[in-house]
């Protein structure tokens, strides 16, 4: 696979978050704010990348039978080592995300990345399909973070001095009083209808792409061809 | 692996030395991490602990070390759970001037609400917060005292002020105004805050205790 096609496979055509569908559960559990989004969505990708890469470099010489075994103790590895440095270093961001944190371990997308690509592709290319996967996930939680935020809250970006220690308390930008926010958004039926249209947009514009694409095979008088 | 030309018993004592060899490195990068940030995360707890303690004193001058002096204690009735609470004191001089516990309401709208509520030595309270709460987002969490002053109306209140019985929310004919649309919510910390300070008069020589008390105290009502 060329480069370009595995960041075009990890952020559009092949988006976890929208297209694979996978690592929901922490998906719409934690995007109530572009802080915790940013931050699941750092930890799955530096996980990710980890996993990737070494599950590159020893899958192919791995028994069959504890392949799977041994992806499972060194994801479960680097998740531990990465709670742990969040643990020491933001520990705001630790105490937000809370068990989603170690439940990266068991975000089928960090496995399915591991046993279905990884483990047969050269080191650069893992790496890169950890990069591409991990950061079509955090995009997906970063938008459905900010809309929930904005739309439940009426700020953006208002917790990350808590959770990231960077800015003052008045960081972030505030659009009306909380007060005023859509309770709907921050609560977890939210979650999943923004995530649907959120899917309804992307199966839109693949509906368009696809009769976009028909249409000039028509013109192109293709036989057999026809605009259903 | 159909094709195998390892003998079987030869490729299972493979597969286990590779399997241990894998827990060994996923052990190993463990431990230096834990290693590497043990220090660092004792220390990052030690002051989100002392940070939180100085919240609810609100300023209240002492000198001692709060994490350090303590009273351990169980009372399922007033303080909320069957399990051991601990007592942080709070001194200047070497007199107790206050008293930090960290009582749970049982009966928030979703689960447990955790308090942290620190009590002055006459018995007046200084300031409550929220340790930790599962309420409706936007309805509930009112209780946070990140996104409200809420909490505050206890400050300098105590158990003659209002009368104990009067330890209610409006609704039940007590002196608190319940947080509209979340009376469940407000009761359930309302009566804690007073039960806590029943506990606090019924036991005040005991968490206050000896000033010279050197060990960590055990009460057990």
């Amino acid at each position: 696979m060329t480069p370009a096609a595995i960041l075009r496979a990890g952020f559009r055509d092949q988006n976890p978050g929208l297209v694979q569908l996978l690592g929901l559960c922490p998906l719409l559990a934690v995007s109530t704010s572009l802080g915790s989004g940013l931050g699941l969505g750092l930890a799955t990708l530096a996980v990710l990348i980890a996993s990737n890469g070494l599950v590159s470099l020893v899958g192919r010489s791995l028994p069959a039978e504890i392949r799977i075994a041994v992806f499972v103790l060194l994801i479960a590895a680097l998740v531990t080592a990465v709670e742990l440095m969040l643990s020491a270093w933001l520990p705001g961001l630790h105490a937000a995300l809370g068990i989603f944190l170690p439940l990266i371990v068991t975000n089928c997308l960090v496995l399915a990345r591991a046993e279905a690509f990884a483990s047969r592709q050269p080191v650069g290319n893992a790496l890169l399909d950890g990069f591409a996967m991990g950061g079509g996930f955090l995009v997906v939680l970063v938008v459905l973070g900010s809309v929930r935020e904005m739309l439940g809250r009426g700020s953006l970006g208002g917790d990350l001095h808590a959770l990231l220690g960077t800015g003052g308390p008045t960081s972030g930008l505030h659009l009306f009083g909380e007060q005023h926010g859509f309770l709907l958004a921050l609560l977890p039926p939210g979650a999943f209808i923004l995530l649907g249209l959120g899917l309804a947009w992307r199966q839109a514009r693949q509906a368009a792409a696809a009769a976009a694409a028909s249409g000039a095979a028509l013109t192109g008088d293709v036989p057999g061809e026809t605009a259903s | 692996m159909a094709s195998n030309p390892e003998p079987p018993a030869r490729s299972t004592l493979r597969t286990a030395i590779v399997l241990a060899a894998a827990a060994v490195t996923a052990f190993g990068l463990v431990a230096i991490v834990h290693e590497a940030t043990r220090d660092r995360i004792a220390a990052t707890a030690r002051a989100r602990e002392l940070a939180r303690f100085d919240q609810v004193l609100g300023g209240l001058p002492h000198d001692n070390d709060l994490l350090a002096d303590t009273v351990t204690l169980r009372d399922p009735e007033l303080l909320g759970t069957a399990e051991s609470i601990t007592a942080y004191r709070a001194r200047l001089h070497g007199e107790p001037v206050a008293v930090v516990l960290e009582p749970v309401a049982p009966d928030g709208y979703s689960g447990a609400i955790h308090l942290l509520i620190a009590v002055a030595a006459d018995g007046t309270v200084l300031g409550v917060s929220t340790v930790s709460h599962h309420e409706t987002p936007g309805l509930g969490d009112f209780i946070d005292t990140s996104k409200s002053d809420w909490m505050q109306r206890f400050n300098g209140k105590s158990l003659g002020n209002p009368a104990t019985a009067r330890w209610r929310v409006r609704k039940d004919s007590g002196d608190f105004d319940q947080y509209t649309g979340a009376t469940i919510t407000s009761r359930a910390v309302v009566g804690t805050v007073g039960r806590t300070l029943e506990f606090f008069a019924r036991h005040r020589d005991q968490l206050l205790g000896d000033a010279l008390l050197a060990a960590p105290a055990t009460i057990q009502p």
